[in-house]
């Protein structure tokens, strides 16, 4: 069985981005660039169900500029056997992407799909649920479990107030939350050894996509700044401003 | 122009971030539906009913909607979508896992956690863990939306007579099987809704630490959260983590222990009416959000703050 792995570049989540002062968009010029945290998350849980012998290949795919194929080689370090790019320079909306790995799901044939639960830096938290409702595929999202057996997966969910379990036939779509596992460090001889796995590059175009962005971005502006705080001496002066100047108990 | 609201709800009980989706419906204007999918939700209905500003409400009822399976509910509102310009689904666990199967159908993009309604085709939304706001337009036919309940003041959830349509219930897709639910039981309020949160960091320690925080929880009547450090150490269950990954909360007060602030904590909190951080690092970044900040050592200052109250 195979399983397909979609792998975002984006924003290192320990940098606090800045808005540019024209309103165009946030700074990301020479800003460090590392793999989405729960895509990560989703390559370890694909390496691992290979590790158990219940896949047979893993494949990583990233959508975007030719600087993707970095984060492609660190998912083949991780584990995954071989790395497609779409590239593109344009700008790429869920939708896009969700359309995009249709089209290699089509050609590539996974069993299974398994997608963070959302970038850090959009913050949309779409794509895998686009994907599945584009193929008619069933989906698991926000994954906190996944056990692969007899032609169908079942996977413990996140949700509010506490966790779900569902049954799912395959092929299918799985999210991955942050409580799925703990993503192996990559090591200097995984590394090198990714370097000579398999990475084919393929253009929207290709795959015969319309990756036109629907939404469109009027301005980007600074979220309204917090007025300064102060510190308190003690318990007393706590209780005094909660209570006097706050009047919040 | 019609907007479509999805009830959340527990076939029992209608969910408060519902009545936030309904106020941000109020504000694109025209009127408001919303749609009930459960199984013996009557009850559930006549709540979405009552709620200030909903026009009909429509009610799916079948054993097949019981558990909310994405493919089933999004297939209901599939088959309603076509007499509603907007559909509006609260940024929950539920309302994120449905909303974009719905957009993906319907071929137009999905416009995520709006914090703000500009017009009936642009809206606000945070990115990058709340570092920056971004205003979006849409010129799709029929805009999908999840809607950030903290963004909006929710509409009273009596003084409305909207009458209650039953609709036919789309067949099981047969793709997916609920098997199990494990809720976390608690007295306390609602984490989402509370008017005053009470959260703990990797400072506590350990879970038996974090008990220190139930007396003050019981005195504010405050629910408990807690930050990624602290849920990743198993002091505090899943469900309670607030930030970007888990859950954003704006209550009246939010007292912060033992938190240091990270980007993607703050993300979760910072648009508190007042917070407090008790933390004994001067340097810890929560201080740059705190209204009121003390420096000291939590397990004594604790223990004395809730005495003081």
């Amino acid at each position: 069985m195979k399983v397909l792995v979609p792998v975002k570049r984006v924003v290192d989540y320990n940098v606090k981005v800045r808005v540019k002062s024209d309103q165009t968009g946030v700074d990301i010029a020479n800003v460090k660039m590392s793999m989405n945290p729960f895509d990560e998350i989703a390559v370890e849980e694909a390496t691992r169900l290979k590790e158990k012998g219940a896949v047979a290949e893993v494949v990583a795919v990233s959508c975007g500029v030719a600087q993707c194929q970095e984060t492609l080689r660190t998912a083949m370090a991780i584990g995954a056997d071989r790395g497609v790019l779409v590239q593109t320079d344009a700008e790429l909306q869920p939708l896009a992407v969700a359309k995009l790995l249709r089209a290699l799901v089509d050609k590539e044939q996974p069993q299974l799909v398994i997608l963070g639960k959302q970038a850090i830096d959009d913050d949309a938290n779409q794509t895998g649920q686009m994907l599945a409702a584009l193929l008619d595929w069933p989906q698991a999202t926000f994954a906190s479990k996944v056990e692969l057996a007899d032609g169908k997966v079942t996977v413990t969910r996140e949700v509010d107030g506490g966790l779900e379990t569902l049954t799912l036939k395959l092929p299918a779509i799985v999210t991955t939350d942050l409580r799925l596992n703990e993503p192996r460090y990559v090591t200097l001889p995984n590394i090198m050894k990714a370097k000579k796995k398999q990475l084919d590059t393929v253009t929207p175009e290709e795959l015969g996509v319309d990756a036109a962005p629907r939404l469109k971005t009027l301005k980007v502006s600074e979220p309204p700044a917090r007025k300064a705080g102060i510190k308190v001496a003690d318990v007393a002066a706590l209780v005094d401003k909660l209570k006097n100047e706050a009047k919040v108990v | 122009m019609t907007t479509l609201v999805i009830a959340e709800h527990d076939n029992a009980q209608l969910k408060g971030a519902t009545l936030n989706a309904v106020a941000a419906a109020a504000k694109i204007g025209g009127d408001v539906h919303v749609l009930v999918a459960g199984a013996n939700a009557r009850a559930v209905a006549d709540q979405a009913a009552a709620a200030a500003g909903v026009a009909k409400v429509l009610l799916a009822d079948a054993a097949q909607l019981a558990d909310g399976l994405a493919e089933n509910v999004a297939a209901q509102v599939l088959a309603v979508a076509s007499n509603y310009s907007h559909i509006l689904f609260p940024a929950t666990a539920s309302g994120k896992n449905v909303a974009p199967r719905v957009a993906a159908k319907l071929d137009v993009a999905q416009i995520s956690d709006i914090i703000g309604v500009e017009s009936a085709d642009t809206f606000q939304r945070p990115i990058y863990a709340g570092n920056a706001i971004a205003t979006v337009q849409s010129a799709d036919a029929v805009k999908v939306i999840t809607v950030r309940t903290t963004g909006f003041d929710a509409v009273a959830a009596q003084g409305g007579s909207a009458a209650v349509e039953e609709i036919a219930a789309v067949a099981d897709s047969g793709l997916s099987t609920f098997v199990s639910r494990e809720v976390a039981k608690s007295d306390r309020p609602e984490l989402a809704g509370a008017r005053v949160v009470v959260s703990g960091g990797r400072g506590l320690g350990s879970a038996e630490n974090f008990k220190i925080l139930d007396p003050l929880a019981d005195k504010l009547g405050a629910a408990l959260g807690a930050s990624r450090a602290a849920v990743d150490a198993g002091y505090a269950p899943n469900d309670w983590q607030v930030g970007q990954t888990g859950k954003i909360v704006a209550p009246q007060l939010y007292v912060a222990v033992g938190i240091s602030g990270a980007i993607q904590h703050l993300a979760g909190m910072k648009d508190s009416k007042v917070i407090v951080a008790i933390n004994k690092d001067p340097e810890a970044p929560i201080f740059g959000v705190a209204d009121y900040g003390l420096v000291g050592d939590l397990f004594q200052v604790v223990p004395e703050l809730t005495g003081a109250l």
